[in-house]
């Protein structure tokens, strides 16, 4: 039995990868195998120079302008997108749009925009949730702050946002 | 939902029934979907992950209407039962190995679940037999539709439904064909179709190798792109690449049996042989195994078995499977004997008189 290439215990997966052309075969078991789905996106978005869909001309205090970048709404970093491959609200899309741009080229070529299937829901519903996302984050520092007149003000207008949004909802059925 | 009950039965998409079903095992679309007013999974909270939960846990219901979509705590389940859910493809590996609320919905045929807090919110996937991707999208399409109508789902004008990860961005959507072709591996043409694919931007996953084989005989085949094209696009790319393939495939085995019949039949003699007879075998020797007994079914060097008979053993030889039918745990040295003694069972139905 041929064992895994990464820890020598007895391989159970055996997974075929295209990398530039070239056909490449993995030899893995279980838990590395798992950790290399994991780490299979990250690694081409991050930690390889080579795929890395930000320029080489890029100097390394560009990067770290770009990395100390957050969202509002969520309070990721860009840094903290770069290390985990996943977004941390809707919103990022727009926090994120001009760093994440060149990434999307990559993936899906240059067309970045959207041309198939889209919700018959009012449009605006999604902007004022992006606000609810935000309000609520700000609720729960300020409640980790002990804030408590501003935490009971956003408390009103997220009922208040809700509300609005509970009336969309309710003329669409 | 009774989990006892899904070991008894198998999914629709092993019937083994759909359109070119000799070598299309099964076809599979997946939508991902996140709800607009919370973070994407990796910002949530565990409140937050139980709020979103139980909120489209009732949603399912309400849209299920007319058909029963039973709900599994996956937090809740004992490892060997995620490992099953796994087993079967009704969930991620991902989904059974995290941690915190999540769960999900399976319908009756075992052809529609939607999971729940998995990388994205939302999850749904159908899963049939045979080449089938229009049969899977009116189901997913339809369903979506539904949930759509109860939720507000993140989404742009530009950037069309908004995923945790950038890779999903756009449609959501993952088109996928499982494909069965020892032929090709045999021979190593195999590796012209690779070529082939990643010209277009499919991508290609093998799986289910055995140990000396750098490959194994199933490969999935799916879109990558998700941004920039239509459902409908991305959907007819399979089914013009598809069936290039399955022919390619049958064209080498009709070669095979040409040039030299008595060896191909030989090597699949022998892997039925050792099905029927060992007393402990490991689950990639019975993957390969199956693997040429299946397409010796197709080409009819084996008369006393059926496809789909095949295609439930490669999923009841595995761990979880396998413990689950012998209602207790297994280490992987008990495994590989229960492994044996179980497909003796299941093949010794033949007549042939060769055990004794
Ligand atoms: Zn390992
Ligand atoms: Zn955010």
């Amino acid at each position: 039995m041929k064992k895994c290439q990464q820890c020598s215990k007895p391989a159970t997966l055996h997974i075929t990868e295209i990398r530039e052309g070239e056909v490449q075969a993995l030899h893995l078991c279980e838990s590395c195998a798992q950790e290399y789905w994991h780490s299979e996106l990250e690694s081409s978005e991050t930690e390889d120079a080579s795929n890395s869909p930000f320029p080489m001309s890029m100097v390394e205090d560009e990067l770290e302008e770009l990395d100390s970048l957050s969202c509002p709404n969520c309070g990721i970093s860009f840094k903290q997108f770069r290390a985990q491959g996943r977004l941390g609200c809707p919103h990022d899309y727009v926090a994120f749009e001009a760093e994440l741009l060149p990434l999307l080229e990559n993936i899906h070529g240059d067309t970045a925009q959207h041309c198939g299937k889209a919700p018959k829901r009012a449009p605006d519903a999604s902007q004022r949730q992006y606000r609810l996302i935000r309000l609520r984050n700000d609720l729960r520092s300020a409640v980790d702050m002990e804030n408590y007149e501003e935490a009971a003000q956003i408390r009103d207008e997220i009922s208040e946002l809700e509300q609005e949004l509970g009336e969309i909802t309710d003329t669409t059925e | 939902m009774d989990l006892e009950a899904l070991t008894e039965k198998s999914g629709e998409w092993l019937r083994g029934t759909g359109p070119e079903s000799d070598i299309v095992v099964s076809s599979r679309i997946r939508l991902a979907r996140n709800l607009a007013q919370y973070p994407f999974i990796s910002r949530c909270d565990d409140t937050t992950k139980t709020e979103i939960e139980t909120l489209l846990k009732a949603k399912m219901d309400e849209v299920a209407a007319g058909r029963r979509l039973q709900y599994l705590d996956v937090d809740d389940l004992e490892t060997l039962d995620r490992q099953f859910l796994v087993e079967r493809q009704l969930i991620s590996r991902e989904h059974a190995d995290s941690t915190g609320s999540r769960g999900v919905g399976i319908s009756d045929e075992e052809t529609l679940s939607v999971m729940i807090n998995e990388e994205d919110h939302i999850r749904i996937q159908v899963l049939r037999s045979g080449l089938s991707l229009d049969e899977c999208w009116s189901e997913i399409n339809s369903f979506d539709d539904a949930l759509e109508e109860e939720v507000t789902y993140a989404f742009s004008e530009k950037l069309g439904y908004l995923t945790a990860c950038p890779t999903n961005v756009g449609t959501g959507i993952r088109v996928s064909v499982m494909l069965h072709l020892p032929a090709l591996v045999m021979t190593k043409e195999i590796q012209k179709v690779f070529q082939a694919l990643h010209k277009i931007s499919l991508a290609v996953r093998g799986l289910y190798g055995e140990g000396s084989q750098a490959v194994g005989d199933f490969y999935q085949i799916s879109n990558q792109v998700t941004l920039g094209k239509s459902e409908d696009q991305l959907i007819q790319t399979l089914k013009d690449v598809v069936p290039n393939i399955v022919d390619y495939e049958r064209r080498v085995r009709t070669a095979l049996v040409k040039e030299n019949r008595q060896s191909l039949h030989d090597t699949v003699a022998r892997a039925y042989g050792i099905l029927r007879n060992a007393q402990t075998i490991s689950s990639e020797e019975t993957m390969h195994l199956l693997s040429s007994v299946r397409m010796g079914i197709n080409l009819g060097l084996i008369d006393n078995l059926e496809i789909p008979e095949v295609n439930e053993l490669f999923i009841q030889t595995q761990p979880a499977h396998l413990q689950k039918l012998r209602k207790s745990e297994l280490g992987s040295a008990e495994r590989n004997s229960a492994r044996a003694s179980f497909l003796r069972r299941r093949l010794s139905g033949g007549g042939s008189g060769e055990e004794n």
